[in-house]
């Protein structure tokens, strides 16, 4: 594969990261094993004493690993949804960033599951739900398509990286042989041909049409796991939709953080530049504005209307005694912080606007609490139980060691793939793109690159 | 392994023992619901059993196992449900007094710790000036089962003879119909269930529910392996007042067990009303208004254990019953 001389250039940048791995990520790498080491020893002892060792009980059934599980499905739409339209728009300045907002999609969408296992009582029975599947059951349809978007995923993100595969190949990299062979077999024998890039152009155009529905479909899917149920809260016709917005806004809010690190940790500030962040915040913007009015007619119409089993689940969010405050932070941390960060030119800057990110996604996981929770501590018949744990769900120690355990393989994995591919793709600064590179210098005010 | 299969073995052995009392069982009780108690075996009766190779044979009913729960029927039957049969139970508020019989039967009858209740009592307040009452609630096996739609491996199901029941051995304890159910019917086994001495071994049967098994759904069944027989559910023999009639519809018979009546007649006569209409679950549980009551509330709260009173103070408190004491 020949380089141009910006291709060169990003790649000799990033050369180092993919050559070695350094102390600095041994370091991360056995801490983030540690609490997965943590999360293990959680996970045994939920197998093999039962559920028992969990908050959960007859009432709450389902707590944090449900959250975690919608936590990390939505954040997925980081690729699917942001990388996918953007490719689409034939948006020039995403091409630096759809490499770490694909690989969030694909590394979420594995841990996701895994949180939807969790609840799971009887693991080794798993298999039920191929031997046995039941059409009518939304959770045979999040079987089906979270299977399905996985896969879809998986395909987008190799795509964008059969030519860099084919560079690291062919660059003679000073690494051990079993990583330069596999760089040959997943190159699949690329060469630039014109053929080649024809194919690969339509697969990818392709991908990015369905993976938009794709992604659609399964957050619509998820959400009907609680929209199709009698239950105040969740049974709402405007979940599907609600739903698929709050994922790609906390998906928008952890590719945002993401740059903000890679840049910081890899010096890219040339590639990624603040413009980036800009534009990535106007979308954070609009979506959060979004986002906001779905939760106010929400729960404006719950509130509003006033009926005996709905208002006691409002009661609940709303008193400050109970989630009142939860329900605060997740509104002004998850609505008004990012819009009001975004839209004051004076703190649209790249450090602030990850911040405001990074508010937003944990607000964003609390709201998911707050669905969840609130709505199964209150049953349509008075609960009259004396065991405090089957009446106010509160997690074990081992729900959160999971839910650590979790995120630290999303960090884990992340660190490893970005030592294995390059963090900004290479193959795509080519000839015409070359104002991309220098975005910065050239950009007008309206932020376009001249051809 | 090898106790598993013994095990096994003395499953396959006991249906075959009990499939022959079934053919007994089916023979001697025509009717499902009959008022009349059902006579078992006892020692030095002679009993017609038919042997596996055809042949009609007469033997001493003491050399044959007694086994209270009979899984006298296939996994399929056991799907399918009893032909012809729709089952309903009308719960007679009126007469409730919280006596807890029923809650003890049932436990008793499943081998159910006392902490497992499929069918418990609650002290309901309709509103603020109402006065409370004792609300016995079981499984309402909906004709309309949202626990069941949204099972994802067919475990739970509904049956032509209008139960919905549960298969331990299916159930992957995802806990979907757990949240699906309105009326937190369904209990969950949290950790490893004690299993008594007695029933080790027993071969499950979704009609019998017996043993229980860790990570699974579990709840009310309305007993129907005691329907085969002939016989009413325990809480219903074991109420003292007659609070539950059960029956079938097809028949338009309830019984709770001192009487047989009409089961439209009776839920015509006395304004029945399924509980939460409006969720349209169709519920095939009805309940007669608490309207001259037999017992006052009290009376179901005074006798109680302090942890049970616990339960109830709240309700109680609020309708200043508790300042009369």
């Amino acid at each position: 594969m020949e380089l141009n001389k910006y291709q060169q250039e990003v790649f000799e940048k990033q050369r180092p990261t993919i050559e070695n791995f350094g102390k600095k990520t041994w370091g991360w790498t056995i801490f983030f094993l540690l609490w997965i080491g943590l999360g293990g020893y959680a996970l045994y002892l939920q197998i093999a004493k039962g559920h028992k060792v969990t908050g959960m009980r007859d009432n709450v059934v389902w707590g944090l690993y449900i959250a975690n599980f919608i936590f990390f499905i939505g954040i997925s739409y980081a690729g699917a949804v942001i990388s996918g339209i953007l490719h689409i728009l034939k948006v020039e300045w995403r091409k630096p960033i759809i490499r770490i907002a694909e690989m969030i999609t694909v590394i979420s969408t594995i841990i996701g599951p895994v949180f939807i296992l969790l609840c799971v009582g009887r693991l080794d029975r798993l298999h039920h739900l191929f031997l046995y599947p039941r059409l009518q059951s939304p959770i045979t349809w999040d079987v089906f398509a979270i299977g399905t978007y996985f896969t879809g995923s998986v395909i987008f993100l190799y795509l964008a990286l059969i030519k860099d595969f084919a560079i690291y190949r062919d660059a003679k990299l000073n690494v051990p042989k079993w990583k330069q062979k596999l760089y040959k077999i997943l190159a699949i024998g690329y060469r630039g041909t014109k053929s080649q890039k024809r194919h690969i152009r339509i697969s990818t155009n392709l991908m990015a049409i369905m993976i938009i529905p794709l992604a659609i479909i399964v957050h619509s899917v998820l959400s009907w796991i609680f929209g199709m149920t009698l239950r105040p809260g969740w049974h709402s016709t405007i979940f599907g939709p609600y739903f698929v917005l709050a994922a790609i806004y906390s998906g928008t809010g952890v590719l945002i953080m993401a740059m903000w690190v890679y840049r910081k940790m890899y010096k890219l500030e040339s590639y990624i530049t603040d413009k980036h962040f800009v534009y990535l915040g106007y979308i954070m913007m609009v979506l959060g504005a979004a986002y906001g009015y779905f939760t106010f007619s929400e729960y404006l119409t719950d509130w509003f209307g006033s009926e005996k089993w709905n208002s006691e689940v409002i009661e609940k969010i709303f008193n400050p005694a109970k989630y009142g405050w939860w329900f605060l932070f997740a509104n002004v941390a998850g609505i008004i912080l990012p819009i009001f960060v975004v839209a004051i030119p004076k703190t649209r800057k790249p450090t602030l606007i990850a911040i405001a990110s990074f508010f937003m996604v944990i607000a964003l996981w609390v709201k998911r609490y707050l669905i969840i929770v609130p709505t199964l501590e209150s049953p349509l018949l008075p609960m009259q139980d004396t065991r405090m744990e089957y009446v106010k769900y509160s997690a074990t120690w081992v729900e959160w060691a999971l839910t650590f355990a979790g995120i630290a393989t999303f960090f884990l994995f992340f660190t490893l793939l970005s030592k294995f591919v390059t963090i900004i793709p290479i193959s795509e600064f080519g000839g015409k793109e070359k104002a991309v590179v220098t975005a910065k210098e050239h950009e007008d005010e309206n932020g376009k690159v001249p051809e | 392994m090898k106790q598993q299969e013994e095990i096994n073995d003395t499953g396959r052995r006991d249906f075959l023992k009990t499939a022959a009392i079934a053919t007994v069982a089916a023979t001697a009780c025509g009717s499902l619901v009959c008022s009349c108690s059902s006579k078992k075996a006892t020692v030095s009766q002679k009993v017609k059993l038919l042997s596996p190779d055809g042949e009609i044979v007469e033997i001493d009913s003491a050399y044959l196992n007694h086994q209270e729960h009979m899984a006298i029927v296939s996994k399929l039957e056991a799907r399918q449900g009893i032909a012809g049969k729709k089952f309903v139970m009308v719960v007679d508020l009126s007469r409730c007094k919280n006596a807890r019989k029923c809650v003890t039967a049932c436990q008793k009858w499943h081998y159910r710790s006392e902490e497992t209740e499929w069918l418990t009592v609650k002290l309901i307040k309709d509103s603020d000036k109402a006065a409370p009452y004792w609300f016995p609630k079981q499984c309402f096996h909906c004709d309309n089962p949202p626990c069941v739609k949204v099972c994802p491996v067919n475990a739970t199901f509904k049956r032509q003879d209008g139960l919905v029941l549960i298969d331990n051995e299916r159930c992957i304890g995802c806990k979907f119909c757990m949240a699906a159910c309105p009326y937190s019917t369904r209990v969950f086994n949290w950790d490893d269930p004690v299993i008594p001495m007695d029933i080790i071994g027993q071969t499950y049967s979704a009609e019998t529910g017996i043993p229980a098994k860790v990570g699974t759904v579990e709840k009310c069944d309305f007993c129907p392996d005691r329907a085969r027989e002939g016989l009413l559910p325990p809480c219903v023999e074991a109420c003292p007042n007659g609070v539950f009639y059960f029956g079938d519809e097809n028949e338009d018979t309830v019984s709770n067990g001192d009487e047989t009546i009409s089961f439209s007649q009776l839920i015509k006569d006395r304004a029945a009303y399924r509980f939460q209409e409006e969720l349209g679950t169709k519920p095939r549980v009805y309940y007669l208004p608490p309207k001259d009551r037999q017992f006052p509330v009290e009376r179901g709260y005074e006798n109680l254990p302090d942890n049970l009173k616990e339960r109830f103070k709240e309700v109680m408190e609020e309708s200043n019953l508790l300042e009369k004491k």
